[in-house]
């Protein structure tokens, strides 16, 4: 039994088709309360008022935006190193779900940046690396659609990909370096373990985080089995005609 | 590799347009500016660096999708495939041959161009050194970028959308050296980034370009 | 040296057109593919080659003793013939034999650009490279095209006489008569069937 079974297209279909509900639901469950509780229960922020609450989609967003870019980086090298066509396919199902991310986290922030900083837009290092983001995204979606051979077009993307990902850190120095920006600090900070905000705001954004991963987890398996059944598709038309 | 050196710079010699058009493209561009922005000489000079950087960008990606088309159109790519030449080396001579062309008389012709845009005396050295070291990052970056669309047809747009993602980081040092250079500071700090990631990019880019190649060749 | 084929399988676009063919050919010799159009001939030879890799068996070959050619030529045409043939020296490293102008009937042409020649000139300068490049194991796909009759009997003399004689092989997918005496291949049992397995799709299914 190794994990790599699961990279069969049909056993992936067969063990991810009772999953999606669970996921799904535990998603919007997680959404409905972080969100509610969030928006409703949270008192104002002294400064921010209730402009801060927008942070409930715009932190998580962001955060899946970036971990999507991972995941598919994760996927391509599964493929190049492995060959197994449902990583590629993975990774082609998580960019759209990824760009939407991204758009998510732009939005909300140019929403959230306009009564905070006076501007809807603002050149700040996070918001021009989140815009680079999108565009990475955009390139690697339109590489996929451009070329017709599947394995192809997933060796191609592939190669994007992690060539993209070396280009992407290196752009959030070089922004970081070109602008010191108007964005707060990170809310979350990981590394060091201390948190900037107090736990009223951030058990509920916890809980946004959860549903927002759980969610990408659960659009991602849906989109990788349509994939699958497109390909299936051809492969079974491609077999009719010979 | 020599070989491949010299023929891909006769070519470029005699079929024309090799070495001209990405240098008229970048005069027009840095023409057009003062249309659109106004004559003022002091706007003028204060955009100067970056209009001089992208331009030069943008005349740079204007012919890459020559570096391997012709050859791909021709049959010239899988017989350099199976000969004793690594792809890699292809490749990475593929991008010195295009930055001779493309990128070396930019830099050369720019400081001409900055007389145009009013760009400050102190800027000059940076903006030489500037392009000297980050024109070659566009080249091999570029040459990654023709080598993934090389198959397609239409692949021009694709590939501008593909590469200019990945030009952020060059354009962002290069102009800010020139940018620290016209206020009299000193821009040995991004140039040093730039000369990084050029270096970088033909040590690595190579790689991911035969690789990308090979695919597009199968 | 030979060439040794072993159960090798090809696929174009994924999809397995050739399963099972084995074949030896040794120095010296050559082997001429036969078959219909779309059978998998170019499909073959390009997998022979190593520009595209194959779905299972091997092939046993020197890598760098062979050479491919194909319908297009690589031929530049702001160059002249021998610089187009210098070149393709140089990249293998070669000493460009003076004799290969005569058995390609180029004399004439040498400072001419080769964008000024006719197509069969232009072929003819193609097929020179081979003479050129000093690879043994030649992996040829319809060579004479556009080639008149004279022409395509200078090419096999040039194949009998400088190539094969000298120890070289050579594997062609042709339709005309070549006229040299070598063995026939009809690929035509060797089509894969629907079911055939290796295709990209097969995991699919």
């Amino acid at each position: 039994m190794s994990i790599w079974e699961y990279a069969n297209p049909k056993k992936f279909i067969a063990t991810t088709t009772p999953l999606v509900p669970w996921v799904l639901g535990v998603a919007i469950a997680c959404l409905v309360v972080g969100l509610f509780w969030g928006f409703f229960l949270t008192p104002d922020d002294f400064r921010q008022g209730s402009t801060v609450k927008i942070i409930y989609l715009h932190v998580p967003a962001a955060l899946m935006a970036i971990n999507a870019w991972f995941m598919m980086l994760l996927a391509s090298l599964v493929w190049l190193v492995r060959r197994h066509h449902v990583s590629a396919l993975a990774a082609r199902a998580a960019a759209p779900v990824g760009i939407v991310m991204t758009l998510i986290a732009l939005i909300t922030g140019a929403i959230w940046g306009q009564p905070m900083w006076g501007t809807w837009w603002a050149w700040d290092p996070r918001l021009t690396s989140f815009l680079i983001l999108f565009l990475f995204y955009l390139g690697y979606i339109a590489l996929w659609e451009a070329i017709e051979d599947p394995d192809t077009a997933a060796d191609l993307t592939s190669v994007l990909c992690i060539v993209g990902s070396v280009f992407a850190v290196l752009s959030r120095y070089a922004v970081n370096f070109w602008n010191q920006g108007l964005h707060q600090g990170t809310s979350v900070p990981v590394a060091t373990g201390e948190r900037t905000i107090s736990d009223v705001f951030f058990v509920p954004l916890v809980i946004c985080m959860v549903g927002f991963g759980l969610l990408f987890l659960a659009l991602v398996m849906v989109r990788t089995q349509t994939e699958i059944r497109v390909r299936r598709m051809r492969a079974l038309e491609m077999r009719m005609r010979s | 590799m020599i070989a491949l050196l010299r023929r891909d710079l006769t070519l470029a010699v005699r079929a024309g347009g090799g070495f001209g058009l990405g240098l008229a493209f970048f005069l027009i561009v840095v023409v057009l500016v003062p249309f659109g922005v106004g004559p003022e000489a002091a706007v003028l000079s204060r955009i100067a660096p970056g209009i001089l950087w992208v331009a030069a960008l943008l005349a740079a990606l204007l012919s890459l999708d020559r570096i391997f088309a012709l050859d791909f159109e021709d049959g010239t790519l899988p017989l350099l495939a199976t000969s004793p030449l690594p792809l890699e080396g292809v490749t990475l001579i593929k991008g010195i041959a295009h930055w001779i062309t493309t990128g070396l008389p930019l830099t050369l012709a720019a400081p001409a161009l900055g007389f145009l845009l009013n760009l400050e005396m102190s800027a000059y050295v940076w903006l030489l050194a500037s392009l000297a070291l980050g024109t070659p990052a566009l080249s091999m970056i570029g040459t990654f970028g023709a080598a993934l669309t090389v198959g397609l047809r239409r692949g021009g747009l694709l590939m501008s959308l593909l590469v200019l993602p990945l030009y952020v980081p060059t354009l962002i040092f290069g102009a800010e050296a020139v940018r620290r250079g016209a206020l009299g500071l000193d821009a040995t700090t991004p140039l040093l980034m730039l000369a990084g990631i050029t270096l970088g990019s033909f040590a690595l880019l190579p790689f991911a370009a035969s690789s990308a190649l090979r695919v597009n060749l199968r | 040296m030979n060439l040794t084929v072993t159960d090798l399988s090809v696929a174009r676009g994924g999809a397995p057109v050739l399963s099972g063919v084995s074949f030896v050919v040794n120095a010296g010799s050559a082997l001429v593919l036969r078959g219909p159009n779309g059978i998998g001939k170019t499909t073959l030879l390009r997998t022979l080659a190593g520009l595209q890799p194959a779905l299972s068996g091997t092939v046993d070959v020197p890598e760098d003793a062979v050479a491919y050619a194909s319908h297009a030529d690589g031929i530049k045409a702001q160059l002249t013939v021998t610089e187009n043939l210098a070149f393709w020296a140089d990249v293998h490293g070669t000493k460009m034999p003076d004799s290969v102008f005569g058995a390609f009937d180029l004399d004439d042409l040498r400072t001419r650009l080769a964008g000024t020649l006719s197509a069969g000139q232009k072929r003819r300068l193609g097929l020179a490279r081979l003479g050129v490049i000093g690879r043994k194991v030649l992996f040829l796909d319809e060579p004479t095209v556009s080639l008149d009759g004279f022409s395509v009997k200078m090419f096999a003399n040039w194949l009998r006489n400088d190539h094969l004689a000298h120890g070289g092989i050579a594997v062609i997918a042709t339709h005309v008569d070549l006229g040299i005496d070598a063995p026939e291949l009809d690929l035509t049992p060797f089509r894969s069937t629907a079911h055939a397995s290796g295709g990209s799709d097969e995991a699919f299914l």
